[in-house]
């Protein structure tokens, strides 16, 4: 999909941006080909704006505007301690920290990073860097991440456990991880973003290969203060096999996410949840594609949100039933609560059905708290707050339960609850 | 207990109490009945403290507080209960947490110790045996998918775990069966005592012969236009609300 349009070169904007960025990024030499594709985007097509439909609610000044500085790689920062057992790999303001990080082995598991042994994955060969101006901005600058391999028939019993952390003042940080699942694997990632209150940036692109009836979970929780989120996963689903992704937006000035879904084999499972509470004046943009490529496949897409104050969410949910994809069933829910009068909500779910023996639903509703419940529960003596907490609680309660470890579904409503009373 | 005096009431700017004045003692079992859109489910409302209605006139005290200077969480922790002529379905709050959060706000209210977790299981067992709910209700959403008669029955369940000085049941029989009737009759009896009070509001005698009242009103254009014992809702059964109707503009 070719979504920007070609304009003249002096867009002095962009080239300042690139300049500075390219200025603070050079050297990286791997991947030379998937890179010179994506400067070849950057050049050709301007930075999205109103008129490119994809980025039509989310304005980019927030990231374009801003001077960016790369990391020096050694701050020293306090993580949050979120125990799952996990395996844990730190990754801060762009780069691993293996003083922060458990050993990059485990049995079943092939983990090294993107730098190393580099022409020898799938890196980049499902991402969009050359329709997607801002792709196209992390292929050519992202300089760390992870390639994390799971071994046939492997059940990996312990979480990865991948920590983005932005940190110091003005600094971007380009990642870019490939996770890839051989046949009957199965593998539970949990990615905590995290932003200090400064401002940063952060880019991360995860291409995830489920192989055949393999099961990938991935559990995303964000939470920044004045960072801005650019986070795209791209996901190919080979036959029989099963996909689930819960994203969480506790909290950061500007979140693009972008959740692109191939389902290549049959008899698949697709499941992504989301859930959003966006603030003060934060934007949250959730893009998801669901591509049903072939027949007999199940997708499932719940994505709940409460907008207040100045807020801005967004939701562009699209389906796409191919004409040989008979017998899809594709279910897609956008449902949210907006608060103020001065916050707003987009929703825009699509579907685009070509095969006709499909059974698709979609359904979008935006509306107020539930002002009858709200006077039952205080009927019963619970006082004002705490029944607007249980309401909110009740609301997103569908998607928090969907993360897969107890300990972040607790962490999350802890959160939520206090967001929604600070 | 509950002092009404002249109590007036608008909604949308629509008077629809206009000088209600009762008198409940502690113990006592009223009945209120009275046609159609008359007033009862709003005064039920306005005891309860739904802000949708504004109160232009008369007052209520309850036991020693100024009940209409109370919010609603406080009047209920004061003890009075409101049992929804139609009570909402709320999606996602599990009817025990949300009773356990209930019944620990009103306690630190009066000063008190949470329940702890056994006891208060303890007490959901012996409370929803009475209206025979079944446990599993007790689990799901509250009133999500329940039907009619499930969702009567939570009600009096809820008044029984609150354990209220003041109950108020808003049409609590509407659209029983008799074996449900009974079944809510029979909660309410076990919760009689000689310090807790009852407000039935109803519209069929049926349901005064299980729950036996000590006074029988009749509410009439935002008004008490009757008051007399239990044979008044007899005679309403057999004679209809006409002659009352007629008495009034009489
Ligand atoms: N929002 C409203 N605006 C105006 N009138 C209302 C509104 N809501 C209810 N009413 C009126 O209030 C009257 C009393 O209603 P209600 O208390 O429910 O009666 P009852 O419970 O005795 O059947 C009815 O005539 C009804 O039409
Ligand atoms: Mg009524």
């Amino acid at each position: 999909m070719m979504t920007t349009e070609t304009v003249n070169v002096q867009d002095e904007k962009k080239s300042a941006f690139l300049g500075s960025i390219s200025s603070a990024f050079q050297g990286a030499e791997t991947y030379a080909t998937l890179r010179k594709s994506a400067w070849d985007t950057l050049s050709k097509f301007a930075i999205p704006g109103t008129k490119t439909e994809a980025w039509k609610y989310t304005r980019v000044g927030k990231v374009i505007n801003h001077s960016w500085m790369k990391s020096h790689g050694n701050s020293q920062i306090n993580l949050p301690e979120i125990a799952i057992g996990g395996l844990r790999y730190v990754f801060v303001d762009g780069l691993f920290r293996a003083d922060l990080s458990d050993e990059l082995t485990y049995p079943g598991l092939n983990i090294r990073r993107t730098g190393e042994n580099a022409e020898n994955n799938l890196l980049g060969t499902l991402s969009n860097h050359q329709g997607d101006w801002f792709e196209a901005l992390n292929a050519a600058f992202f300089n760390d991440g992870l390639v994390i391999e799971v071994d046939k028939n492997a059940q990996i019993d312990r979480p990865v456990h991948l920590v983005f952390f932005t940190s110091e003042e003005n600094t971007a940080s380009f990642s870019r991880n490939v996770l890839s699942l051989q046949e009957s694997s199965s593998l539970h990632v949990f990615t905590h973003y995290i932003g200090s209150e400064h401002s940063t940036f952060s880019s991360v692109v995860t291409e995830a290969f489920v192989g055949k009836n393999a099961a990938l979970k991935i559990d995303k929780i964000q939470e920044g203060n004045e960072t801005a989120f650019h986070h795209v996963d791209w996901t190919k689903q080979d036959r029989d096999s099963r996909f689930d992704i819960t994203t969480v937006t506790l909290k950061s000035s500007w979140v693009r996410n972008d959740l692109n879904i191939r389902v290549a084999g049959e008899n698949c499972h697709s499941s992504l949840t989301g859930a959003y509470l966006p603030s003060g004046k934060e934007h949250v943009d959730n893009h998801t594609m669901v591509d049903h490529m072939v027949p007999n496949c199940e997708s499932d897409e719940k994505y709940k949100g409460i907008v207040r104050e100045n807020a801005t969410a967004v939701f562009n949910g699209k389906v796409f039933v191919r004409p040989d994809a008979q017998k899809t069933n594709a279910f897609q829910q956008n449902a949210n609560i907006v608060l103020d009068d001065t916050a707003t909500m987009f929703s825009k779910p699509e579907l685009e059905i070509y095969a006709d023996d499909v059974k698709c639903s979609h359904g979008s509703t935006t509306g107020q708290f539930d002002e009858e419940a709200v006077f039952y529960l205080r009927a019963r003596g619970i006082g004002e707050v705490m029944a607007r907490k249980l309401l909110v609680e009740a609301f997103l309660a569908d998607v928090i339960t969907t993360l897969s470890d107890e300990r972040l579904q607790t962490y999350c409503t802890e959160k939520i609850q206090q967001l929604m009373h600070s | 207990m509950l002092h009404i005096k002249d109590l007036h009431a608008n909604i949308d700017g629509t008077e629809i109490l206009k000088g209600l004045s009762l008198d409940i003692k502690p113990g006592e079992i009223h009945a209120i009945m009275g046609p159609n859109g008359s007033g009862k489910s709003t005064l039920a409302s306005v005891l309860a403290g739904n802000e949708d209605y504004e109160i232009t006139g008369g007052s209520v005290t309850f036991g020693d507080k100024d009940l209409l200077d109370l919010s609603t969480e406080d009047r209920a922790r004061e003890g009075l209960f409101l049992a929804f002529q139609y009570p909402v379905e709320i999606p996602g709050v599990s009817n025990i947490n949300f009773l356990r959060t209930a019944v620990n706000e009103i306690r630190q209210y009066k000063g008190e110790e949470p329940m702890s977790a056994g006891d208060f299981l303890k007490l959901v067992k012996e409370r929803s045996a009475l209206v025979e709910l079944d446990g599993k209700l007790a689990n799901r959403s509250v009133n999500e998918g329940f039907s009619g008669g499930e969702k009567k029955r939570n009600e009096v369940f809820q008044m029984a775990m609150l354990e209220p000085k003041l109950a108020i049941l808003d049409e609590t029989d509407s659209g029983l069966d008799i074996d449900a009737l009974k079944i809510v009759a029979q909660g309410v009896n076990a919760m009689r005592s000689p310090e807790r009070s009852f407000v039935v509001i109803t519209h069929y005698q049926r349901l005064l012969d299980y729950i036996v009242p000590d006074f029988v009103h009749v509410l009439y254009k935002g008004k008490i236009v009757k008051s007399g014992s239990k044979e008044l809702a007899l005679e309403l059964e057999a004679r209809g609300y006409d002659w009352i109707k007629e008495e009034v503009s009489a």
